[in-house]
């Protein structure tokens, strides 16, 4: 197969071989689960459960109403004895509501468990796509994006491709290599599943060239029907392949339109962890509770991957890996690239958390004192959205933000390979995130104003049609008065005057009733361009 | 347990500003010990005084602006600039002639503006020009390379030529020192001679003077190590080189009596190294790939132009000066089609709108 090149990039170190030495430990049940009601992008979950509750493994914890949205189901059976702000990996370090499960120990599933759907095959599409929605599936790369709203394309868009990216492009993170290794056919499930519900006519398996074991297992259990449909593809790896708007051009040479999705090109991109878990779902009834996590890291003792119930506090899956080495002082979720620091290990597993990353004073160094930009460009030279980070971050520091969306600034997939080569060690990326929350809070405020002069204005229309129509009321009565002296010809002629004019507000009432009507309705459409966008670049990298 | 919190990559970063003026000043090693070679001891001498004034005012000046002196000298710039500055004035110029061009370039052309990053000008570029201009007679002290007859000047008596202003003993400046062959060159073609005779001269060897081609290929070797380590990249050097080479190489083909041939032209005076060294400071170039091609042509046609048509035989400085006047505008105008875009496409909004 012909493969292409994008724009920039990194080779950096391959790190997991640490962490693939060992088969995937499947943890056992912690003292305490801490389930956060939001792991997924998009509209907020709310608990459908209350403190005292018993709960048994699989039921819905949290249960969310929005389309861009997935439950939260408990990943054993035990009491829910709170429900409160905690702390949950989240780069703002901010508390979120979670559910507090203390486990029974029974890890019974009561009734809670879906039925086994092995004709799955016979199910009708959209009885599928409740049932992804019921499992809670979200993206399992790291970005959390909802799967059931990947897999239903909007009216009118054929999907013709299913990209499965197994293009884990971050050093150190090897939980999609060992699922590979370990759980081929599970996966080619999902992939069979997602390939129905979709109706595509192939599917292109990206697997990292750094990952020849994956590749192997894989090409041992590609189910023979399946060799027409799938198509394993080894690609070179440079940071980040794994995201998916690089996949896209490296597998097809096509770009995903700016602002659009891979949806626009005919094409969806799940991870493989995603396919084995619509496979748990749809064939064994079994939401999503677990996930492999990849524990690593010099200042883990012995790296490897383990398999997590959701809610798991950090500090358990690290005491699996053998607990830390000494003088680890900083503990990253996700990989070193895009991971974020946390402060504290106490907080929760949940579904976007792929690894666990931590680190030492001499692995990580402080990188000393950011110095002034010295227009070397290297930063421009690997950007893979081919932008000018050095331009962006010039704007931002001047907050022209009209100039910094020109430049591309919601092109920036926040990748972080300008902010590595930069020899001035600038923070690049987090100026661009301070750049977009920036803008976000504006465009908020401006549509909040909106609303509210709206508001005054219509008020303001109201006030002066019931004067006016006071006014007109008077008028009548001072006719009506003056009629009773008049005779009845000068009566016909009043009265049709009086008429011309009902005639006329008539029309006018319905004016106005048409203009308040169109505001809303331009809402609607911001709204719905809001989501897409806000979403687009981030799942499953 | 509680962590350090950090923003990512967390990772240990690629370079820093000092590694990478770490690897320029190496590059220039070659070069700086060929030019020893063939025009004696003042080359050291110069590029020492050179880095050590610039320190001093660097520090001043950081001082001054109240910036931490230490971590801003770490950044090995001033060492550059001192150094480049250094090699463009004849080894025999007296100290005061580095003194006042370094002040300028580390006072004026680059703290005034606001210090490494912000300054428009290639600070060592705008010293020269500065000494070039008002110094003109003490600007023209190039001793003959080693390959002629003529003694060179031990290391005291540089020394004591340097720090004096004046040569020692019984020495005459006429004999210690020659036209560099863009001056013959210009001269000869003045007075209505050939290329053919100015050529034929003993100065002369392949392309150009002897000594010359030498210096130039050792400042080649450092530009492609720059090169190998992807410190600088290609655009800007071949852009200068071929900028200066194709215009030669069309006159000389029309009349190759009055016009140098285009290998002159490349291998005298300051090319190889304005190619790879002065032109490619990333501070004072243009960044963009096309942008950085524009203007490295630009640096080219310009040298042509001025030592055929202009007042300066060697026209390097001015060139890339005139050039960083054009970078912004040039980093403007060839901005990269963005990702999943088409050139010059529409913003993709503010991502909610
Ligand atoms: S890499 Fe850093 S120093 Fe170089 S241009 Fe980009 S922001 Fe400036
Ligand atoms: S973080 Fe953004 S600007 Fe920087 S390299 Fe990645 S895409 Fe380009």
């Amino acid at each position: 197969m012909q493969l292409h090149r994008f724009h920039g990039g990194l080779k950096l170190a391959d790190e997991t071989d640490a962490s693939t030495a060992e088969p995937v430990l499947v943890m056992g049940v912690p003292a305490k689960l801490t389930v956060p009601l939001g792991q997924h992008i998009g509209e907020a979950t709310e608990a459908c459960v209350q403190v005292g509750d018993h709960v048994t493994k699989g039921q819905r914890i949290g249960q969310s109403k929005g389309y861009i949205a997935a439950h939260v189901h408990a990943p054993t059976s035990g009491k829910v004895v709170d429900i409160d702000l905690y702390p949950v990996p989240h780069p703002s370090g901010l508390d979120a509501p979670c559910v507090v499960i203390e486990p029974d120990g029974h890890d019974d599933w009561g009734d809670a468990r879906m039925e086994p759907w092995l004709d799955w095959d016979t199910r009708d599409l959209r009885a599928l796509r409740q049932r992804l929605r019921a499992g809670g599936i979200v993206g399992l790369g790291g970005a959390a994006f909802p799967t059931a709203v990947k897999l239903n394309p909007r009216a009118g868009q054929r999907i013709h491709t299913l990209v499965v990216n197994g293009a884990e492009c971050e050093p150190y993170i090897s939980a999609d290599d060992m699922l590979l290794r370990t759980a081929p056919e599970a996966v080619f499930e999902g992939i069979r599943i997602t390939a129905r519900l979709l109706g595509v006519e192939r599917v292109l398996f990206a697997v990292e060239d750094n990952m020849p074991e994956a590749m192997r297992s894989l090409t041992e259990t590609l189910p023979p029907e399946l060799r027409d449909l799938i198509e394993l593809v080894s690609v070179p790896s440079i940071y980040p392949t794994g995201g998916e708007r690089q996949l896209i051009k490296v597998l097809t040479g096509q770009e995903v339109p700016s602002g659009g999705l891979p949806a626009d090109l005919g094409m969806v991109c799940h991870n493989p962890g995603t396919f084995k878990a619509i496979c748990d779902t749809v064939i064994q009834g079994r939401p999503l509770l677990s996930r492999i996590v990849t524990v690593t890291g010099p200042g883990v003792k012995h790296p490897r991957n383990v398999e997590a119930l959701l809610g798991t506090p950090f500090a358990d899956v690290i005491e699996a890996a053998g607990g830390y080495a000494e003088g680890v002082d900083r503990l990253v979720m996700g990989g070193p690239m895009m991971g974020f620091a946390v402060h504290d290990d106490s907080i929760p597993v949940i579904k976007a958390t792929n690894c666990l990353l931590a680190t030492r004073p001499q692995d990580t160094p402080d990188p000393g004192p950011v110095m002034p930009c010295i227009r070397c460009a290297e930063c421009a030279a690997v950007c893979p959205a081919q932008l000018l980070p050095q331009q962006l971050y010039w704007q931002a520091k001047a907050k022209d933000f009209d100039a910094i969306q020109d430049y591309g600034l919601f092109d920036c997939i926040e990748c972080g390979c300008c902010a590595y080569v930069c020899p001035s060690n600038i923070p690049l990326v987090q100026y661009y995130r301070y750049a977009k929350n920036e803008i976000w809070a504006r465009e908020k405020e401006r549509h909040k104003s909106d609303i509210a002069r709206e508001r005054y204005e219509f008020r303001q229309e109201r006030i002066e049609r019931e004067e006016r129509e006071k006014a007109e009321r008077l008028a009548k009565k001072k006719a009506a008065l003056k009629n009773k002296e008049a005779d009845g010809d000068k009566q016909a002629a009043i009265q049709a005057a009086l008429e011309r004019a009902q005639k006329k507000k008539a029309a006018r009432a319905e004016e106005s009733a048409k203009g308040s009507d169109q505001a809303p309705g331009s809402e609607t459409t911001r709204e719905e361009t809001s989501t897409t966008n806000d979403t687009r670049d981030r799942d499953d990298r | 347990m509680r962590f350090r919190t950090q923003s990512s990559p967390h990772v240990i970063p690629a370079h820093s500003v000092g590694g990478v003026m770490q690897q320029v000043l190496m590059a220039l090693v070659p070069g700086t010990l060929a030019m020893t070679w063939f025009f004696g001891w003042g080359v050291l001498v110069n590029v020492l005084l050179g880095v050590l004034f610039a320190v001093a005012f660097e520090a001043a000046m950081v001082a001054a602006r109240k910036r931490p002196v230490m971590a801003t000298l770490a950044d090995n710039s001033a060492i550059v600039t001192g150094w480049l500055f250094a090699l463009a004035i004849p080894p025999l110029a007296p100290f005061w002639v580095t003194l006042i061009g370094i002040a300028f370039a580390i006072i004026v052309a680059k703290h005034l503006y606001g210090g490494l990053g912000y300054n428009p000008f290639n600070p060592a570029m705008v010293g020269y020009v500065v000494v070039l201009v008002s110094f003109p007679r003490e600007m023209a002290l190039w001793p003959a390379p080693s390959t002629l007859p003529e003694s060179p000047l031990t290391l005291l008596q540089t020394l004591q030529t340097v720090l004096t202003g004046s040569l020692p003993g019984a020495q005459a400046w006429d004999a210690v020192t020659r036209a560099t062959p863009l001056d013959a060159m210009r001269e000869g073609l003045v007075s209505g001679r050939t290329v053919g005779e100015i050529t034929a001269s003993p100065l002369f060897g392949s392309f150009t003077e002897t000594g010359w081609e030498w210096v130039g290929n050792f400042f080649l070797l450092g530009g492609l190590y720059l090169l190998f380590r992807r410190i600088i990249h290609w655009h800007i050097p071949v852009a200068v080189i071929l900028g200066v080479a194709i215009p030669a190489g069309f006159f000389w083909l029309l009349d190759p009596d009055s016009f140098a041939s285009p290998a002159f032209h490349v291998f005298s005076g300051a090319v190889i190294i304005g190619a790879f060294f002065i032109a490619t400071d990333p501070v004072s170039a243009s960044t963009t790939p096309l942008g950085r091609i524009l203007y490295g042509a630009g640096i080219g046609v310009l040298i042509f132009v001025i030592r055929t048509w202009g007042g300066y035989p060697d026209a390097v400085a001015f060139a890339v000066l005139l050039m960083n006047m054009v970078a912004p505008t040039l980093d403007h105008l060839t901005r990269p089609r963005i990702f999943g875009r088409t050139r010059g496409g529409p913003p993709s909004g503010d991502g909610r709108a």
